[in-house]
């Protein structure tokens, strides 16, 4: 699946850069999903205009997806390593239950400490995550799906019965789950600026190149000088404290927040990666795609209805999406592959 | 299962280890720990744990973890050749779903179980024509499949239920051995474990799976049909999880959509907990059973305690990291103490097989 690293086609002489950029977008991996996104809704919009033009169908299409963003976003970046990291969803309900805790026990404590706070505990689940897998050399799989385990687990047990409702919650820190500049949810600008920066980092930092290094060939990279274990680590603690910021956002955006908080997000965030075009086999992918992939579950979560599809179809929507963006990735390798092998006939 | 994989492999089996007795061979394995673990936590069980020798706690365990146990063994079969399956939930689901639709259509009950598990069948086809055929990672392939089958069976049911069932199946389902506490369905559990154990153990079949998990170029090249192969597992695991949802269904008298909602982790977590590696290549039946009735025994000694379900949760989790963590631990601990060995031997350059092995 390393071959459909988006190419960078040696330009033929004489291409502007302008006609670059259009050929670049138009054979990105992330461009058809992004037309998929558009299509749905469009569809939606014309089945039912409330769906984009009213001001709460306006802002539900941005906001609904911005905290699942977060969490693809990490999860991009640790599949990128080829690993994977089972525990975001309990990460975010644990999170999303400190939270609420926090305003509650600690009388007056400042909006930006109890972010912190979420943001920090959720990073160090994730060194958890992280050290586990890379010192003791275990299979990411493995060993999130026993954090998994342990982090809900950990979570029901504190929570038991108890829930956090919106009355626990100061009015200002509710009014970020609300509130909007200038149209746009100040949780959406949150969410977008967090993916502008990862997808910088993994763009043009060095250490951000690496984790694709490390992900297309982990023994080459260790071989090559490139210090895995760090990098491994690094990369379970931003989708550790990613899925900790949407934990917060969680409580900010609903209210209420019982034991069952963010459960079955794991699988939705590998969803939303797996159909933006990051491969599950390491290497390959951009936050971009992960984003646009969350954007779209979660909008067809929502036309399905307007569409006069019972929204009980959804998953298995998710499913034949997620199966097409796998069986798209393997064609256009395997078409990589045939050309590669046609220009190498050539050039002899 | 290379999705996964961070850095180098963790030795599977060293040259070393085929060099000692074959008592030793036989009991010092990480199958005889997990036994150990598992009589171990029976006899605490039973000294400890008021009712929990009584009939009828047996009778519920065996009941509740059957589907789990028939799920286990063609799933320790896929995780050996370096697969996985985490669609075997949504197929039960499904199963269940088509069990509960069908005798609702006036099917006679035999009938609409067989073409439950036909479904199943079907399902594990899909999976395996995806990983074999098309050439997809099974990871992701089966997380996508995860998502269509629970969607269809949602999709199907909806939130309603169908709880009308023959009264003579669901009371077969819930029957006992006679004169034991012993649940019926162990019958067909202990014949299908036999089966496979057989199959992996004692045939040339079995020992392609331990090839292809090793090495599948390799094994490949050795005239192995890999793909068939695989295409063969996937559809005996659909096939297995079909016939565990009609048992799911018939056991609680209730067909829906979300039922059996993630079993996949359930199982795969006994499967890696009775000492077969995510690897592939490594594993064996006794283990994977031990792994998943140590996982049912601490549930049900604990909830007898009165110790609530999150913390038998937790309790799995951490036993699942501790058993892969200390394979790993060992092996580095093996590794050191080969190179000590060298080094007073005056040959620290030469590395011994088992460290060329890990490198």
């Amino acid at each position: 699946m390393t071959a459909v690293a988006t190419p960078p086609t040696a330009p033929a002489a004489g291409t502007s850069a302008a006609s670059r950029i259009v050929k670049h977008i138009a054979t990105a991996r992330e461009t058809g999903i992004v037309i998929a996104l558009l299509l749905v809704i469009l569809f939606a919009t014309l089945r039912n205009p409330a769906f984009l033009f009213s001001s709460d169908g306006f802002r539900d299409l941005l906001l609904t997806p911005s905290l699942l963003l977060l969490v693809a976003v990490g999860q991009a970046i640790v599949i990128i390593t080829r690993n994977v990291d089972l525990s975001v969803g309990s990460i975010v309900g644990l999170t999303a239950y400190l939270t609420g805790r926090l305003f509650i026990d600690v009388q007056g404590i400042p909006v930006i400490a109890v972010f912190a706070a979420g943001i920090v505990f959720g990073g160090i689940l994730g060194v958890i995550n992280g050290a586990l897998v890379a010192f003791a050399r275990v299979p990411a799989l493995v060993i999130t799906l026993g954090t998994m385990y342990i982090y809900r687990g950990i979570n029901v047990a504190w929570t038991g019965s108890n829930r956090i409702n919106a009355s626990d919650l100061p009015a200002d820190f509710r009014g970020l789950g609300t509130g909007q500049i200038l149209f746009i949810p100040i949780l959406t600008i949150i969410a977008v600026v967090v993916l502008v920066v990862a997808a910088w980092y993994l763009r043009n930092l060095r250490s951000g190149r690496e984790l694709y290094a490390i992900g297309s060939d982990p023994a080459a990279a260790h071989l090559y000088g490139l210090n895995v274990t760090r990098r491994v680590i690094a990369a379970f603690v931003v989708s550790g404290a990613l899925s900790g910021l949407a934990g917060v956002l969680f409580a900010a955006r609903y209210g209420t927040v019982s034991s069952g908080a963010g459960l079955g997000w794991e699988l939705q965030a590998i969803g939303a990666a797996v159909i933006g075009g990051v491969a599950i086999s390491g290497g390959v992918g951009t936050v971009w795609g992960a984003a646009i992939g969350a954007y779209l579950l979660l909008t067809i979560n929502r036309a399905l209805p307007i569409l006069g599809i019972d929204d009980f179809w959804q998953r298995a929507v998710v499913g034949v999406l997620i199966l097409g963006a796998i069986v798209l990735d393997r064609v256009l390798a395997v078409r990589q592959h045939r050309r590669l092998i046609a220009q190498r006939e050539q050039a002899r | 299962m290379t999705a996964a994989a961070t850095t180098t492999a963790v030795p599977a089996r060293t040259y070393k280890a085929y060099g000692r007795p074959a008592w030793r061979r036989f009991l010092l394995t990480r199958e005889m720990a997990i036994i150990a673990l598992l009589v171990l936590v029976v006899v605490v069980s039973l000294a400890v744990v008021p009712h929990f020798d009584s009939p009828l706690t047996v009778t519920y365990l065996l009941r509740d973890i059957a589907p789990i146990l028939l799920i286990a063994l063609p799933m320790t079969l896929i995780i050996i050749t370096e697969e996985i399956d985490l669609s075997v939930a949504s197929i039960v689901g499904l199963s269940s779903v088509m069990t509960g639709l069908l005798t609702h259509g006036g099917w006679p009950f035999p009938l609409a179980a067989l073409a439950a598990i036909v479904v199943g069948l079907i399902a594990g086809v899909f999976n395996g024509f995806l990983v074999t055929v098309v050439g997809l990672p099974s990871l992701a392939v089966t997380i996508g499949t995860l998502a269509l089958y629970r969607g269809i069976a949602v999709g199907l049911l909806g939130t309603t239920a169908i709880t009308d069932f023959p009264q003579d199946w669901t009371e077969l389902a819930k029957a006992n051995i006679p004169g034991t506490p012993v649940p019926a369905i162990m019958i067909p559990f202990v014949i299908l474990a036999i089966i496979f154990a057989v199959l992996l153990h004692f045939t040339p079949f079995g020992r392609t799976l331990y090839a292809i998990g090793l090495n599948k170029e390799a094994a490949a090249f050795s005239g192995i049909d890999v793909g068939r192969t695989k295409f063969v597992l996937f559809t005996l695991s659909g096939t297995v999880a079909g016939f565990a949802g009609v048992y799911f269904t018939l056991l609680y008298s209730n067909a829906r959509g979300d039922n059996a909602t993630g079993m996949e982790l359930q199982v795969i977590a006994a499967v890696l907990l009775g000492g077969v590696s995510i690897f592939g290549g490594r594993g064996a039946l006794h283990g994977v059973i031990a792994g998943v009735l140590l996982i049912g025994v601490l549930g049900s000694s604990l909830r007898l305690a009165g110790i609530t379900s999150d913390i038998i949760n937790v309790i799995t989790g951490v036993l699942l990291i501790l058993s892969v963590v200390s394979a790993s631990l060992l092996a580095w601990l093996q590794k050191r103490r080969s190179a000590a060995i060298g080094r007073k031997k005056g040959q620290a350059g030469v590395s011994s097989p088992s460290e060329r092995a890990t490198r």
